[in-house]
């Protein structure tokens, strides 16, 4: 039986992502010469990155659930559910009115974010509770929670989008950030510093190596003594609170709350998991390799874009691209 | 006698360097019972698998009617008339009666099925099975009804030898008296079954003539009539033990486990024993005896009903399950290393140092340098093979996977140690090795469980064998007091006296 070692398989998203990049920079050379300075512009790179933060931050938190050998189907609803809960608490605590002076203080904004992971990190901690007391496969409980937490978003929000008044929070999604020395947008920041941690977690704790393990087999992390469904439990409420973190991104590119935002989310999510490397059998997968797949297909819309491809030509390209990734992953294995 | 329906002379098998059939002789005669006998690994799993297709023989002739036979596959052994019913039912539970019976062998009409309800309805009548449907989907009848049904595709399906894996060990004594009255009706249709059982007692009352395998040779055949119990024992152990047991000097001291009328479902039934330090406690029985899953609810891995464990002289309060016995010093080496034992996808570090990993970490932070060390000081001590420690155990051959699993064991330093089937599946080489590592901490003063199909390791090996049989525990003795007729008479009749082979009592079961 034959393996390839594990760091040649964190090499594969890395060379995924140079072979699409530099795929496109010939594609667009070719077929578009006029668009290929902007492709290869610091400022699309601004942009291109300050788009992946919402994947990428959500994806960290499903890596941590599929290399448990699970999968969260609500984390699309969660990141809506997280934009409605922060707009609805900065709408309760601003001051004036729509149109004119209507301002809200930062403390407000704090407690809405807190209030967003909190309520996120909650849905993820139903999930798991769910999946390991009453032995319910996570696909289905789930499937049932995206429905309900898409249902719980739209409840509060009163079926509509939910307005708040201009607050710090816009300017952690802005591409060219008003401190310069910054380079890219806050929320890039954010990104990469949970992704750090996301790492060192998933490399140098307990909690990771469990989390591998209960991925890896069941059976072996209980006959070690893993209490496997409270880990399981820790598992989904984490991913909640970093979906959370990812609806509050969310909040802060569109300004407002808006429940039906995201639909559809999760599978790009997992998409960037599995392109990074991550296995559905469970007890694989990395931070870094997820941020490369989200980045992927970032660079893969986006140079479409460029190319003047549809966005049905886009879609069978990243279906396939799924595909080949998890056919890798078999390839690995055999 | 007539001729014999089926007829194997010399076969031989070899899976690598294992030679599995060295030889066999077997002779079917139509419209009999035939029980083929023999301990686990003796070859009777292998030689059914050559008779219904699934593995090719390397030497030997098969005829079957009169004409030379080599099933290619267990398709082409199935049309020719060989049915296989295995221990563990293969049929689809949603699909209905007729479907699974006719199943694969569908009568179509340009593609759609045409139901065979008639034929099919006649074979459950001839069962005895008046009263089921055709039309009932399998998933909702109980295990012995299911079996039957197994039996019925065979019938469907014009099969001439039909081969009944083991059918009784998940039956209760009602269900087997019943399956026995289809035997006996399918024998007078003059159907030849071949009946493979450890229970001895259930073989005196059914079949018709016997063949014993040993080491994957014939040993002997011949009438039941004509055959006692004992002899048919004598048979199946006749064999030299080889010295490969190395021993360390060990004392047994302080009595360090008790457990008391422990019950679960469906095994055990108010098992008892006291294990004491330094002491290696074989448990002996056939699969299916009802062994590992005593063992697996004294660890915690299986739910007990009742009974009660006692560490020293205290009795274990908390719930028990893996975490809880880890924690009190109870450790447990499963005997499927694929499934549970290993992480296979792990490293070897991670796999060594995961049932204590508190020893490399500090607050919650893995010490990775430190686990490389231990890990290597294990592999250095195990004599593992392996390139680095930071390789997946998937990359190791089984008898170092199992040297993984002992480092594990050993690293996390538990007094009672219960090893389920530490050799299964593991070269010659390891297996002497894990011997001596058994006797060595048995000399550090650890008590020890091992679970063995294999009597003469457990010979070689403990200083005490208990002995299961349908969940029961015979009394535990030194290896000394027992024989091994006793030990083989009690693993498959629950009694050790000899002239008295009866039926189990209900209470037994």
């Amino acid at each position: 039986m034959k393996k390839l070692p594990l760091s040649a398989g964190m090499m594969l998203p890395f060379v995924g992502l140079l072979f699409v990049i530099l795929l496109f920079t010939i594609l667009i050379a070719i077929f578009e010469p006029d668009s290929l300075e902007a492709f290869l512009s610091v400022r699309n790179l601004q942009t291109l990155l300050m788009q992946s933060v919402i994947v990428g931050i959500a994806a960290l938190g499903m890596t941590l659930v599929i290399i448990s050998g699970g999968i969260d189907l609500s984390v699309g609803s969660m990141v809506a559910l997280a934009t409605v809960v922060v707009a609805s608490v900065i709408d309760f605590g601003a001051s004036g009115s729509y149109g004119t002076e209507w301002t809200v203080t930062p403390v407000w904004v704090l407690l809405g974010i807190g209030a967003a992971i909190l309520c996120c990190a909650l849905v993820g901690f139903i999930n798991g509770f769910v999946s390991a007391k009453f032995k319910i496969v996570p696909f289905i409980a789930t499937l049932g929670m995206m429905q309900v937490a898409r249902g719980c978003a739209k409840w509060f929000a009163g079926n509509e989008m939910v307005r708040t008044p201009d607050n710090f929070l816009q300017s952690f999604m802005d591409p060219q950030p008003a401190q310069s020395w910054l380079i890219f947008a806050p929320g890039v920041w954010i990104m990469a510093i949970l992704a750090i941690v996301v790492a060192i977690t998933l490399r140098y704790t307990v909690f990771g190596r469990y989390t591998y393990a209960i991925g890896s087999n069941e059976n072996t992390a209980r006959l070690c003594g893993i209490s496997v469904g409270k880990f399981r439990i820790l598992i989904y409420s984490l991913c909640g609170a970093l979906t959370g973190i990812a609806g509050v991104m969310q909040y802060a590119t569109l300004g407002s709350g808006n429940p039906t935002e995201a639909v559809g989310l999760e599978l790009d999510i997992i998409a960037a998991v599995v392109i990074g490397g991550g296995s559905l059998d469970g007890g694989e997968g990395s931070a870094l390799g997820t941020l490369l797949g989200a980045l992927m297909l970032l660079v893969l819309r986006n140079g479409c874009v460029m190319l003047g491809v549809p966005s049905y030509v886009q879609n069978i390209i990243l279906g396939s691209i799924i595909v080949i990734a998890a056919g890798i992953d078999r390839l690995k294995h055999r | 006698m007539s001729e014999a329906l089926l007829q194997v002379r010399g076969v031989h098998k070899r899976f690598g360097p294992v030679h599995a059939l060295k030889g066999v002789d077997l002779d079917i005669y139509p419209g009999e019972v035939h029980a083929l006998i023999g301990e686990n690994g003796a070859g009777k799993s292998t030689l059914m698998k050559v008779l219904s297709g699934a593995h090719r023989p390397d030497e030997g002739e098969i005829t079957f009617a009169g004409k030379p036979f080599v099933p290619e596959n267990p398709q082409h052994a199935r049309e020719s008339g060989i049915a296989m019913i295995y221990q563990e039912l293969t049929l689809a539970p949603h699909l209905t009666i007729e479907e699974n019976i006719t199943l694969g062998m569908e009568d179509s009409r340009y593609g759609f099925v045409q139901h065979r309800d008639q034929a099919v309805q006649e074979t459950l009548e001839l069962l005895g099975q008046k009263s089921l449907h055709p039309r009932t989907s399998v998933g909702s009848l109980p295990i012995g009804t299911r079996q039957l049904i197994e039996i019925a595709r065979a019938i469907v399906n014009n099969a001439r030898v039909v081969i009944l894996d083991e059918p009784t060990s998940s039956l209760s004594v009602e269900n087997t008296q019943a399956l026995f009255r289809v035997i006996r009706k399918l024998r007078a249709k003059g159907i030849a079954l071949v009946y493979i059982s450890h229970f001895l007692e259930e073989v005196q009352q059914i079949s018709d003539r016997y063949t014993v395998l040993r080491d994957g040779a014939t040993a002997g055949s011949g009438l039941i009539p004509e055959i006692t119990i004992p002899s048919i024992i004598k048979m199946m152990v006749g064999r030299s033990l080889t010295d490969m047991y190395p021993k360390t000097d060990h004392i047994i001291g302080e009595k360090v486990l008790a457990v008391e009328n422990l019950s679960g479902t469906p095994w055990p039934k108010n098992v008892s024993f006291t294990l004491r330090q330094g002491e290696i406690m074989g448990i002996f029985g056939l699969v299916g005896a009802g062994r590992s899953e005593t063992m697996r609810c004294i660890f915690g891995l299986d739910e007990k009903i009742s009974g009660e464990v006692y560490l020293k002289d205290r009795s274990i309060k908390h719930r028990i399950n893996p975490k809880n016995s880890l924690k009190t010093g109870i450790d447990f080496l499963s005997e499927d290393r694929g499934k549970e034992g290993l992480a296979q996808r792990m490293s070897i570090a991670a796999n060594t140092t995961l049932s204590a990993l508190r020893k490399t970490s500090t607050k919650g932070f893995i010490n990775l340098i430190a686990e490389q060390l231990v890990s290597q000081k294990w592999r250095d001590f195990m004599k593992t093979k392996c390139h680095r420690v930071t390789d997946p155990v998937s990359s190791l051959s089984g008898g170092n996977q199992q040297k993984v699993a002992f480092s594990r064991i050993l690293h996390h330093g538990s007094e009672i140690v219960i090893l389920d089937e530490p050799t299964r599946g593991i070269d010659v080489g390891s297996k002497s090795e894990i011997y001596g590592h058994i006797q060595k901490m048995a000399s550090k003063g650890k008590a020890l469980i091992v679970i063995s199909s294999y009597l003469p390791e457990l010979q070689g090996v403990c200083d005490t064998i208990g002995v299961m049989y349908r969940g029961i525990l015979s009394p535990v003795k030194t290896v000394e007091e027992w024989t091994e007729h006793d030990i083989m008479a009690f693993a498959t009749t629950g009694t050790t006296s000899q002239e008295e082979t009866t039926i189990p009592q209900l209470s037994d079961l």
